[in-house]
């Protein structure tokens, strides 16, 4: 039961992380139909800025919440920028390209931010200073620490923010429509390129404190990092339903769930035939499950689909 | 070929023998081409670049492969190196002393092809109604799953020998000359490379033989319509689901022979060779090589094998120029393949070389068909309207 109770909360925060991740393959999805294969890059690049602002402005003397404030803002803006200027110069002038396209040079430009990545910040696993003292609750017979509530409590509030962002204001309006139909939304007075720009912005915001949660999590940043998170993240999108913004937040959570619940088990289940080490096994087994029975995910509409 | 008939028929179609001595001139020329091309690289490049050759040619088969799902069927395959892995473990497993079996490769390689195309069957068979982007996820999830087991199938039974591979897989060898060895023929030294390299090319340009009759057959046509508009083509009353599942069983047996002869060449197999990277890899080979088009997959194989090896000069010309390497040349011709992948897309996204006749609509759904300006005196392919902002019809 205590081991139930530790995987749920470790899944809890896998799940957090990467639900953050998927709203940003999801909303590009929703607006571009473009699997933005780069996205989980920006995650990488999100931790690997924050741990050099954080050392930078730990050793210029800062106190520890200042320093991180700054290396979290610092972050956003570089992850920001560059997901704007990706937009803006790969897949823009490929508005009307064969559909595969795009996705080959999302693919270069995931290639090029990696190895800009190791050329400057080299291909080391890099370590977190020790700064972060975190204080370790027990709840149910499981050990809690704090890091693990704020990151949940922030992952909350973060994506409840873009619900309301999309629901209620104008912005969410103009991102709805571009959503629906691009060309009809531009008939509308509504400037598409700017829409678009502007998901790329958030979507690349939420991915660099995606990054930095990584980072303070685990204590490690490596140039590859961006990788294997990106392709759980969309697998998260997906089992949520792909375009849909609920959607990617429930498949985040469910996949760190299902994860975390079956490493802990699978070696007892199967009396150590199946280690943890089929970990990735089984969140690509639950996606390819549920995309049998319901090939939309759990929350997409069928709309897309003919026939 | 048919230089004495040729002859006789010169009345009424004056030109034809003429044509045909041109082909017959070309064709001549390819083969000797290919005939010397391993000792002029020898002799020009370094024994390395013999290898890369070969490295290319079996890439060359992949890329085929591959064409068949996505190019000829328009089916979206990020997870093809598994099959790759599946022919190249079937022929490392069983010729070599792991189990202490040595079975021929003229058993291997078809039974390679065989397993291959099972276990294509058996990805394609679940993901047989999922569309675009779905199945693209979910072949590579499929892809992951592969290496992840023979990654850890070393225990509680040893069968795949876990991240070690497995070494001192034979080489091939047929009716008394085995290609791992060195051979003089005729005063000429033939070396293993050499030999891999005439067997590659005769078996590339079969498998180029076999993609050009398929996609002129039925079987092709139907294919096409399908990935053109698959409930049209299910209306004109083509067997889609059969179909589809040929086009991952035939495509997959390609990369199963690929991977046996891999195994032979390298002598060496491990999951290190089978990640998703290496997907991608044959996938951008296809795509920017022109998909759909045979010949032109073949020429964006080779290209990217070559150019990243080509790129290798950045390190030493860094040094000629600054005194000092000042980026790892590994990375910076990363760097530059990732460029030249956003510029070719940028400029040329029906590839290299695409599809003569196929034009925008080769490489797309049919939402992306009716998007693009229509040529003049031809009707846009598809009438389906764009209900969404992106290319997403075939979602």
């Amino acid at each position: 039961m205590d081991i139930f109770i530790q995987q749920l909360v470790n899944g809890l925060v896998l799940g957090s992380i990467y639900a953050l991740v998927a709203l940003g393959y999801t909303m590009v999805y929703g607006i571009l139909g473009l699997i933005n294969f780069a996205h989980g890059d920006l995650v990488m690049v999100g931790a690997l800025s924050g741990l050099a602002l954080l050392k930078g402005a730990l050793g210029a003397g800062l106190p520890l919440p200042i320093a991180l404030g700054l290396a979290a803002l610092g972050a956003v803006c570089l992850c920001g920028a560059l997901g704007v200027l990706m937009e803006r110069i790969a897949y823009r002038p490929l508005r009307r390209a064969p559909k595969l396209a795009p996705l080959i040079t999302a693919i270069g430009v995931s290639i090029l931010i990696e190895y800009g990545a190791a050329m400057i910040w080299s291909k080391q696993y890099l370590a977190l200073p020790p700064v972060i003292q975190s204080t370790t609750w027990q709840v149910a017979g499981a050990a809690v620490t704090d890091l693990q509530v704020s990151i949940v409590l922030l992952a909350l509030v973060l994506m409840a923010g873009l619900l309301w962002l999309i629901r209620a204001t104008p912005l969410g309006v103009a991102m709805r429509a571009t959503e629906q139909n691009a060309e009809v939304a531009g008939l509308m007075g509504i400037d598409t390129h700017r829409v678009i720009a502007i998901t790329f912005l958030i979507g690349s915001a939420l991915a660099a404190l995606a990054g930095i949660m990584v980072l303070l999590y685990y204590g490690v940043a490596h140039y590859f990092m961006g990788f294997m998170l990106g392709l759980k993240a969309f697998t998260a999108a997906v089992l949520g339903g792909i375009g849909s913004v609920p959607g990617a937040m429930l498949g985040g959570l469910l996949l760190g769930l299902i994860e975390s619940l079956a490493s802990g088990y699978v070696g007892d289940l199967t009396g150590g035939v199946f280690g943890s080490n089929y970990r990735d096994v089984f969140a690509f087994i639950v996606l390819i499950v549920v995309l049998v029975l319901r090939p939309v995910g759990l929350l997409g509409t069928a709309s897309g689909e003919r026939a | 070929m048919r230089l004495l008939s040729a002859g006789g028929r010169g009345v009424s179609s004056w030109s034809q023998p003429a044509a045909r001595r041109m082909r017959f001139a070309r064709t001549v020329l390819v083969v000797l081409g290919l005939a010397l091309l391993p000792f002029v690289l020898d002799a020009l490049a370094g024994r390395a670049w013999v290898r890369i050759a070969d490295v290319a040619l079996i890439y060359a088969m992949l890329a085929i492969g591959l064409n068949l799902v996505v190019g000829f069927a328009g089916l979206l395959d990020l997870g093809y190196v598994a099959f790759f892995a599946v022919g190249a473990y079937a022929y490392g497993l069983l010729a070599s002393p792991h189990f202490g079996v040595h079975v021929s490769f003229l058993v291997l390689l078809p039974l390679g092809a065989i397993a291959a195309a099972l276990f294509g069957v058996l990805l394609g068979s679940p993901t047989l109604k999922l569309r675009g982007d779905y199945l693209a996820i979910v072949t590579l999830g499929f892809g992951e799953i592969i290496r992840i087991f023979l990654n850890n199938l070393n225990q509680p039974v040893n069968i795949t020998n876990g991240p070690q591979g497995v070494t001192l897989i034979d080489p091939l060898s047929l009716a008394g000359f085995s290609f791992g060895k060195s051979h003089t023929v005729l005063g000429v030294t033939v070396a293993p490379v050499h030999a891999y390299f005439y067997l590659l090319v005769a078996l590339v340009a079969l498998s180029i033989l076999v993609a050009r009759r398929l996609q002129l057959s039925r079987i092709g046509r139907a294919w096409a319509a399908i990935r053109e508009d698959e409930t049209a083509a299910r209306a004109m009353g083509i067997d889609t689901r059969n179909l589809k599942l040929l086009a991952f069983g035939l495509g997959a047996s390609f990369g199963g022979v690929a991977g046996g002869l891999f195994a032979a060449v390298q002598g060496f197999v491990s999951p290190e060779s089978f990640t998703l990277q290496e997907s991608i890899m044959i996938l951008c080979m296809v795509v920017l090589g022109g998909m759909g088009h045979v010949a032109g997959v073949v020429l964006g194989a080779i290209v990217l094998t070559a150019l990243p090896e080509a790129l290798r000069v950045v390190g030493p010309l860094q040094k000629a120029a600054f005194g000092h390497v000042w980026i790892d040349p590994a990375d910076l011709r990363m760097m530059l393949f990732g460029l030249a992948l956003v510029v070719m897309m940028r400029w040329r996204p029906a590839g290299m070389w695409p599809s003569p006749g196929l034009r925008s609509s080769a490489a797309s759904g049919p939402a992306a068909a009716a998007a693009a300006v229509p040529l003049p005196g031809e009707a846009p392919q598809s009438l389906a309207p764009r209900a969404r902002g992106g290319p997403d019809g075939a979602a």
